[in-house]
């Protein structure tokens, strides 16, 4: 090799002193890190106020100058709904554990729904907010978490919807079994965020991840347990089936929702529509494919958390 | 608690160029490689294959940049576009990390230059107003507390509830102007160059930031407006190229710079089509040239000869007459003088000028300015009305001394300028 003197990217004439002593215990120090770095989570929460603000932005801008604005949060589901009770539950008869096919679709639709945007809303963030990234400083985490977060309401509006449509088929919850929801609305949550992560970051090099997403989005929903019950998978896949996290929200959610069973209750023409469920009973938690998949979901976030952390520091320079 | 609250130590950014318009790879690219490349080192084994491409080559943004900042000071940070400035303050504000070096930074940074981060034109004024001021750093409690100051000095009024989709440019400007410049960080970079808006909020703005920079804080500030950094700050960085071609006080970053500014020949044009389309104005200035006594273009007058400065400018529409004016620096980043086209015929005033292409001269009378080396800003605009143009510091030119009075008597003498006036002495008895 030719020396090229100036060229050099290794150039240590300087001697930099690194390990000089601080300013001040207050003081910051700002130089080169390779590598992977502290997760920093303390100044995370420093932040909370602006992820509040960037969370309530997304939320409130999203249906801007939309016709028919708040309702796309219930079509979206409620549509799908429709086609999966027409195709798979009418023409196709797949089985759906003895629940009606449209209440069975629709409690898995409603948290998958939140999935599925929080993750193309997660992923698309930080390049759609690159003159942020340019301008100022603030942990970037904070960028996709609200892009997750901004779906809460739109998952509140249609698990309202979901709730009328058991109120209506006379399907009620027990108590015990609904304190889990939260838990398993965290794991989506969790899920989502964990995959934004590395996907948001990939997009900053490569712009390739857009064209992925809606096809990842696809391809996820028909791996996991959606428009048909999980049972028809048979131990032990079913088990390595759950390493897909959403198969723990999932089944999750409609045990949590569903198990009780339906109240003796019949209205005219409930049968031609093939409401004709019998009382199940309490059927047992999932617990094992719950257990396994939240491990799958920390698995996602933490390696998530620590590839961002890892490339964020030349976001600005790229994006 | 140190006295000193910015500390940088050899401070280096390098950037990797890649080619125009490709800042991210795609990821086929990526897996061709590393598919690709093992076939082809062992093609190039073969002798079969050209060696490997030379590795993407880099360039230094900055370089080997030290300096300290004292608690109030204020360092003022001046070079040209380019000079690597705002890589400078990309690194002080944590947006972008150094390939070497460090900087030990006491206290928040806020930023000027920060102006309309975070606005989203379907958010009405009020709620912009919390979302850029959470962005910028604050508390919501303390943008509670500053709202209405920020809503008096934006000058909105009560189209703070409107969507600013619906604002003009130049609300949306002073609004986002104003939510920054409420910030109270501990260390503020103000740059002059992003004063908003039309004449009077520009005006407005500028004196905010004087205000800033003189109300003891410690303030990096950037200007191109030489008297306002000999006026505003305690020391001066000065930025070539991404080296620090000066450190020390306010005064010797200020001559050197305007040294290096003059070494410009002594003409100039505008190349108007390179500019965005809004930021061309009814009236802009085409290019600008010294001449010296037999009219050509040239970087050097000598004293006794006299010059003048020849400017052109070009009129899109019909408009009201343009006031043409040069402002005079000397090397001490001392205004000289200001002279106008309207001067001597203030009637113009009134007067409407067509569209073309016209030329003004400005006469500059022989043993007037003393020798040394000047600067010329040029401003267009229609006196308490309308800024059209400016460009400053555009036009450089070196006064020689060919036998001025002070050379010819050795005396020495003080002054800014050194006419030579024509005394009327009468015997009185």
């Amino acid at each position: 090799m030719t020396d090229q003197s100036g060229q050099n990217p290794l150039n240590l004439d300087l001697n930099i002193d690194y390990d000089a002593p601080l300013l001040s215990p207050t003081a910051l120090r700002l130089r080169p890190t390779r590598g992977w770095t502290a997760l920093r989570l303390r100044e995370l929460w420093e932040y909370r106020e602006l992820l509040f603000f960037l969370t309530w932005r997304d939320i409130v801008v999203r249906y801007k100058q939309t016709l028919l604005g708040v309702a796309w949060a219930i079509i979206q589901p409620f549509m799908t709904m429709v086609v999966f009770s027409l195709f798979f539950g009418g023409l196709a008869k797949v089985p759906s554990d003895g629940i009606p096919y449209p209440i069975f679709s629709f409690a898995a639709l409603v948290p998958w729904t939140f999935f599925a945007n929080g993750l193309t809303q997660a992923s698309n963030s930080l390049v759609g907010s690159a003159n942020l990234i340019k301008k100022v400083y603030f942990p970037r985490l904070i960028i996709p978490m609200s892009g997750v977060l901004s779906g809460l309401p739109d998952f509140l509006i249609s698990f309202g919807v979901l709730l009328g449509m058991m109120i209506i088929l006379g399907v009620f919850p027990t108590a015990a079994s609904v304190v889990w929801l939260p838990l398993l609305l965290l794991l989506a949550l969790i899920t989502a965020l964990g995959v934004g992560l590395w996907l948001s970051a990939l997009n900053v090099y490569y712009r390739d991840v857009r064209y992925i997403v809606p096809f990842l989005v696809q391809l996820w929903m028909f791996a996991s347990p959606i428009a048909y019950p999980s049972t028809l998978l048979p131990q032990p896949w079913r088990s390595i089936y759950a390493l897909n996290p959403m198969v723990g929200v999932v089944d999750g959610f409609r045990w949590s929702l569903l198990s009780a069973g339906q109240a003796a209750r019949t209205f005219p023409g409930a049968e031609l529509l093939g409401f004709n469920w019998q009382p199940i009973g309490i059927a047992a938690p999932p617990v094992a494919l719950v257990l396994i998949s939240s491990m799958a979901a920390l698995a996602l976030l933490f390696s998530g958390i620590a590839y961002f952390r890892r490339v964020e520091k030349t976001f600005a320079d790229v994006v | 608690m140190s006295d000193i609250v910015i500390r940088a130590q050899h401070l280096g950014k390098q950037f990797r160029m890649l080619a125009i318009r490709e800042n991210y790879q795609t990821l086929a690219k990526t897996l061709n490689q590393a598919i690709l490349s093992p076939l082809h080192a062992a093609q190039r084994l073969a002798g079969r294959r050209p060696p490997k491409p030379r590795p993407p080559s880099t360039m230094w943004a900055l370089k080997d940049i030290s300096f300290e900042v004292k608690r109030g000071e204020v360092l003022g940070v001046i070079g040209h576009n380019g000079a690597g400035k705002s890589t400078l303050f990309k690194i002080l504000s944590r947006i972008t990390q150094p390939s070497e070096g460090y900087v030990d930074v006491d206290g928040r940074v806020g930023s000027l230059l920060e102006v309309g981060t975070g606005f989203h034109s379907e958010l009405t004024g009020r709620e912009n107003t919390y979302m850029s001021g959470a962005i910028l750093g604050m508390k919501r409690r303390e943008i509670d507390r500053r709202f209405d100051e920020i809503v008096a000095f934006s000058e909105v009024g009560r189209y703070i509830d409107t969507p600013v989709k619906h604002y003009s440019s130049g609300m949306y400007l002073r609004l986002a102007f104003a939510v920054a410049a409420h910030l109270e960080p501990e260390i503020l970079i103000v740059d002059e160059v992003l004063a908003v808006g039309d004449a009077a909020f520009q005006r407005k703005c500028l004196n905010k930031m004087d205000e800033v920079a003189s109300s003891g804080k410690t303030v990096l500030f950037v200007s191109h407006n030489m008297s306002a950094v000999l006026r505003l700050c305690h020391t001066g960085l000065l930025l070539k190229q991404g080296r620090a071609i000066h450190y020390g006080t306010a005064a010797e970053v200020v001559a050197k710079y305007l040294e290096q500014s003059i070494q410009l020949s002594g003409q100039v044009s505008f190349d108007l089509s390179a500019r965005p389309r809004e930021r061309v104005r009814d009236v802009a200035f085409t290019g600008a040239r010294v001449l010296d006594a037999e009219g050509k273009a040239s970087p050097t007058v000598l004293v006794t000869q006299g010059c003048q400065v020849e400017i052109d400018f070009r009129v899109r529409a019909p408009i009201r007459y343009p006031q043409i004016s040069i402002r005079l620096w000397n090397n001490q980043g001392i205004c000289v003088l200001v002279s106008t086209n309207m001067d001597h015929d203030l009637d113009k005033l009134n007067a409407m000028i067509d569209p073309g292409q016209y030329t003004t001269r400005c006469p500059l009378p022989p043993d007037y300015l003393r020798p040394g080396s000047y600067l010329i800003d040029l401003v267009a605009g229609i006196p308490n009305l309308q800024h059209l143009d400016e460009q400053a510091q555009c036009l450089g030119f070196e006064v020689l001394d060919d036998g001025s009075v002070d050379s010819q008597l050795a005396q020495n003498r003080p002054g800014i300028v050194a006419p030579v006036f024509s005394w009327v002495t009468q015997k009185q008895g």
